[in-house]
């Protein structure tokens, strides 16, 4: 407020609300931005417009049937929502998967992890301003691994692929040769992403010091995944506490530096590299064999409680089961990784303008799916 | 007729009509009206038709192709949609502001093609202070972006509104000086005479202004990497948030003639207008807009957008700066150097403007200084 | 002075978009050029075999949606069960497969083609023999390998399109 004489100018911030359909929040988002001009000052944020109940539904449908509503959960990467599913219930029963299904997880999930950068890299630098360039590239890449999948359960989205013991189907015998074909472009294809957008002044001035999270505030709010690779938080689970059989490949964890926007982007990038790397590993050493274990279609775990966790693309993704012994889960309950994710945006935003809360809210990278559930 | 007679008659080298033009002053005024309205629209709308294909091409996909052979009809059925479209005026919008702005915004637009030479002397009017003119008109659509953000009662249109006027007011500075180097080798202020003494075109000589001339003028017809008042991810529109119907149209017509606009002013400054080997020179000039325009476009497609205190400080620290040192080197070489062998300061002045790029852009630093870029 | 930031990013970029131009785009124009689906694909309905289906209801059972009806009844002449209504509400159905896995008869299949809009939402209730197979609805290989080879083979974009790249 400048007074000069009796004239007084005030200034006052205004709010301004991001709601739930906008061209650029992922999904039904809504935030209340409080302004002063272009700065922001706070956001509140808004959401629960995609609550579905999954939770709930768990009560009524089998521990099969449950699995096709995993698929919605995150469904940009719906093959890693079942894995972490099936992983909780053969936890809690106690089931061993035979070793060609483990392979066929680990490369799936890993494919799985490819596709969904591509959409969380493509749609970061969309929301930068980047004009869909690179969504358009890296969605062509996408359609080659969903057109892998579909050759493997026939569909494109809602996968339904991991069983309760293993997987559902055996791989078709045209799906070996065709990923061997997908991993001799792919690296051409990051190679040609890295040098149309990696060194561009302009991403460069947009991304970089952008939006920090700073170390010891990633741990505390217990962000998990590239969000967290991005600060310094040396923690992947594929390491940390390996599940499925990750402890027999060697690969590397891509960490940053400072926590801004660029580190989150040059993460999400290596770790796509790094996938490919599994890929090439998990194909020369697939065994033959049974692809699923011995397990009935109505599967009654005995009494208990069990908690597995998986490195899902977006982060850490947790199913908690209670069961008491009867065809269906007593409690159902998912431990979303974007809503937690979510958490740290009022403190990463704080200070920045608008240009920049859209582009850090897309460096997040959250589905809706798993935030409302 | 007797300001017209004053006007030939007079001493002052001010010649409306040319001298052996037919049919006296009104036939001269009506056809080159009549020609100057139709190019503006059919330029325009082949200009909508190259955006689309082009960045489909870029992006790995086609343009429109369904209407008409190829899409060429794309622009004119888009023209017959919107005009269906039903004129949606908001409550508690200013009827006045909200009805006027699209008017003012798209005046200047046509105005400036007065004085653009098509032919030797084939311009609506040969002013002698012809670039003026046209920087002049140019900020007037200004009022009317400003008019429409503020006429909307909407905030998205206002903050969008707002960032427009600061920038457009700050490029102004760096394009008006790149203008005047071109000037300064040229000798004059009309465009015909600046068209007549390029035997080698500008861009040579003056390559640096040619760089700042195209990155202003980007800045001010809302061009990538520059779009950021009508930026898709962030203010749903900008300012043409509430507009529907034939003035979206206008708008859009806008946005399209001021960049044919901005290419016709740049081949005709730099790129020797209508001159050429074997085609009509009206041939040359409508292609070498088309090139000026294609490279408009791939600018596009790569560049993610800036950030509006970015812009501003590309414009007060970067672009202003480096204008003034290329005004002044012209102008030593003008006064020292008037008579000398054109492919010498050719090779004099490429190597200044990369030796200028490269220390400038070591010494630009944003947001006070801590981050560099 | 290590000269870094001076533009060549943008001039790296620009490259990248413009060698685009002159690739064939990856297109598919879609009514006259169709791509061939998975050979497992988990089309829009569901085909049923009237001689197979012993009405044990397994399916209905299974399904996570509750879109199946079966209604038998004892047919002491022939001593088996017959089915007299065997009814799927195609919108219910969330084409997961679990019915068609989980049939110990091999009596349902999953649709093989995706053009299955209909104009009125009664419609997608479909009962008996609109339910067979037919020439117009193929049935897919999910589930059932006899089924899949015979289907041709899907088009993928890895094969389609070959960039000389190392």
């Amino acid at each position: 407020m400048t007074t000069t004489g009796e004239i007084t100018f005030k200034t006052e911030p205004f709010v301004l609300n991001f709601g739930p359909v906008h061209p650029s929040t992922h999904g039904v988002y809504r935030m209340r931005a409080t302004l002063d001009g272009e700065v922001v000052l706070d956001i509140e944020p808004v959401f629960g417009y995609l609550h579905r109940g999954i939770e709930k539904l768990a009560e009524e449908r089998t521990y099969t049937g449950f699995i096709p509503l995993t698929d919605r959960l995150d469904y940009i990467s719906p093959m890693s929502n079942n894995l972490g599913y099936c992983l909780a219930v053969e936890k809690l029963a106690g089931i061993k998967v035979p070793e060609r299904a483990e392979y066929i997880r680990v490369i799936i999930a890993e494919l799985q992890r490819l596709a969904n950068h591509c959409i969380a890299v493509g749609s970061f630098l969309s929301d930068c301003g980047a004009m869909f360039t690179p969504f358009m590239y890296m969605f062509r890449e996408r359609e080659k691994i969903l057109d892998l999948f579909d050759m493997v359960c026939g569909q494109r989205l809602t996968y339904n692929y991991m069983r309760i013991g293993g997987v559902s189907q055996d791989i078709p015998d045209e799906f070996l040769p065709a990923l061997h074909k997908f991993m001799g472009t792919m690296p051409g294809m990051i190679e040609e992403w890295e040098n149309l957008l990696k060194q561009n002044e302009i991403l460069l001035a947009r991304t970089k010091g952008v939006g920090i999270l700073p170390r010891e505030m990633a741990i505390n709010c217990g962000i998990s995944g590239p969000v967290a690779r991005g600060s310094g938080v040396k923690w992947d689970l594929r390491k940390a506490d390996p599940y499925s059989i990750y402890d027999r490949f060697e690969f590397d964890i891509p960490t940053g530096e400072v926590g801004d926007c660029y580190d989150r982007y040059r993460v999400r990038v290596e770790e796509m590299k790094q996938s490919l790397r599994i890929i090439k590993q998990a194909m020369e050493k697939i065994p033959s064999g049974p692809i699923r274990a011995e397990v009935p279609h109505l599967i009654r775990p005995p009494a208990g409680e069990a908690y597995a966790h998986i490195e899902a693309p977006k982060g850490e993704l947790g199913f908690y089961i209670v069961s008491d012994n009867s065809i269906a889960p007593y409690r159902c309950h998912v431990r979303p990784t974007s809503l937690i994710n979510l958490t740290a945006l009022r403190e990463m935003v704080k200070g920045w303008k608008v240009a920049d809360l859209i582009a850090i809210f897309g460096s997040i990278d959250i589905t809706m799916g798993e935030v409302d559930r | 007729m007797a300001i017209v007679n004053f006007m030939n008659n007079s001493p002052l080298p001010m010649q409306v009509t040319p001298a052996d033009w037919p049919g006296g002053y009104w036939w001269h005024w009506v056809f080159f009206t009549v020609i100057l309205i139709v190019f503006v629209l059919v330029m325009v709308m082949g200009a909508i038709y190259i955006e689309r294909r082009g960045l489909g091409r870029m992006q790995s996909r086609l343009g429109p192709n369904r209407v008409g052979p190829f899409g060429l009809l794309q622009p004119v059925a888009d023209a017959v949609k919107v005009l269906l479209k039903e004129n949606i005026v908001p409550n508690s919008a200013d009827k006045v502001v909200h009805w006027l702005a699209p008017i003012i915004a798209f005046v200047p637009a046509m105005m400036i093609f007065a004085v653009v030479p098509f032919q030797n002397g084939a311009l609506l009017a040969d002013l002698n202070i012809g670039i003026l003119y046209v920087i002049a008109i140019s900020s007037v659509s200004t009022i009317g972006v400003f008019m429409a953000g503020w006429g909307s009662s909407n905030k998205y249109s206002l903050l969008g509104a707002m960032r427009n006027v600061a920038a457009v007011v700050s490029y102004e500075i760096p394009l008006v000086l790149a203008v005047i180097g071109v000037v300064l080798m040229a000798g004059s202020l009309s465009l015909n005479q600046i068209v007549l003494k390029q035997d080698i075109p500008f861009i040579l000589l003056q390559p640096l202004g040619f760089l700042l001339f195209f990155a202003a003028g980007c800045a001010e017809i809302n061009r990538s990497p520059f779009d950021l008042f009508e930026a898709d991810q962030e203010l749903v529109a900008g300012f043409h948030t509430e507009y529907s119907g034939m003035k979206f149209a206008m708008f859009y017509l806008v946005e399209y003639g001021e960049a044919i606009a901005m290419s016709a002013i740049i081949t005709t400054l730099f790129l020797s207008g209508w001159r050429g080997p074997l085609l009509p020179p009206w041939l040359w000039f409508i292609l070498k807009i088309l090139i000026v325009f294609f490279l408009m476009v791939w600018t596009r497609t790569t560049f993610p957008r800036a950030r509006i205190d970015q812009l501003m400080a590309l414009a007060w620290k970067f672009l202003l700066p480096l204008a003034l040192i290329n005004l002044f080197i012209t102008a030593i070489q003008v006064l020292v150097w008037p008579d000398a062998l054109p492919w010498i300061l050719i090779f004099i002045n490429i190597a200044i403007m990369v030796i200028l790029i490269l220390l400038w852009s070591k010494f630009f630093k944003l947001g006070w200084g801590r981050i560099e870029v | 002075m290590k000269f870094e930031r001076y533009g060549i990013g943008l001039i790296k970029g620009m490259v990248v978009t413009i060698k685009h131009l002159l690739r064939h785009p990856t297109v598919n124009q879609f009514p006259e050029q169709r791509l061939n689906m998975s050979r497992r694909f988990r089309g829009n309905e569901l085909i049923w075999s009237r001689e197979r289906c012993t009405g044990c209801a397994s399916c209905a059972k299974t399904c996570p949606q509750g879109a199946i009806e079966i209604v038998t009844a004892t047919n002491l002449a022939d001593n088996k069960y017959e089915v007299q209504k065997y009814q799927v509400d195609t919108g219910y159905c969330i084409q997961c497969g679990l019915c068609v896995e989980v049939c110990p008869y091999d009596a349902l299949f999953m649709g093989y083609s995706y053009e299955r809009a209909k104009y009125r939402r009664g419609e997608l209730v479909q009962s008996g023999d609109e339910l067979l197979e037919s020439p117009q609805r193929p049935a897919s290989g999910y589930f059932h390998p006899e089924i899949a080879e015979k289907l041709p083979k899907q088009t993928l974009l890895v094969e389609k399109i070959v960039e000389k790249r190392k």
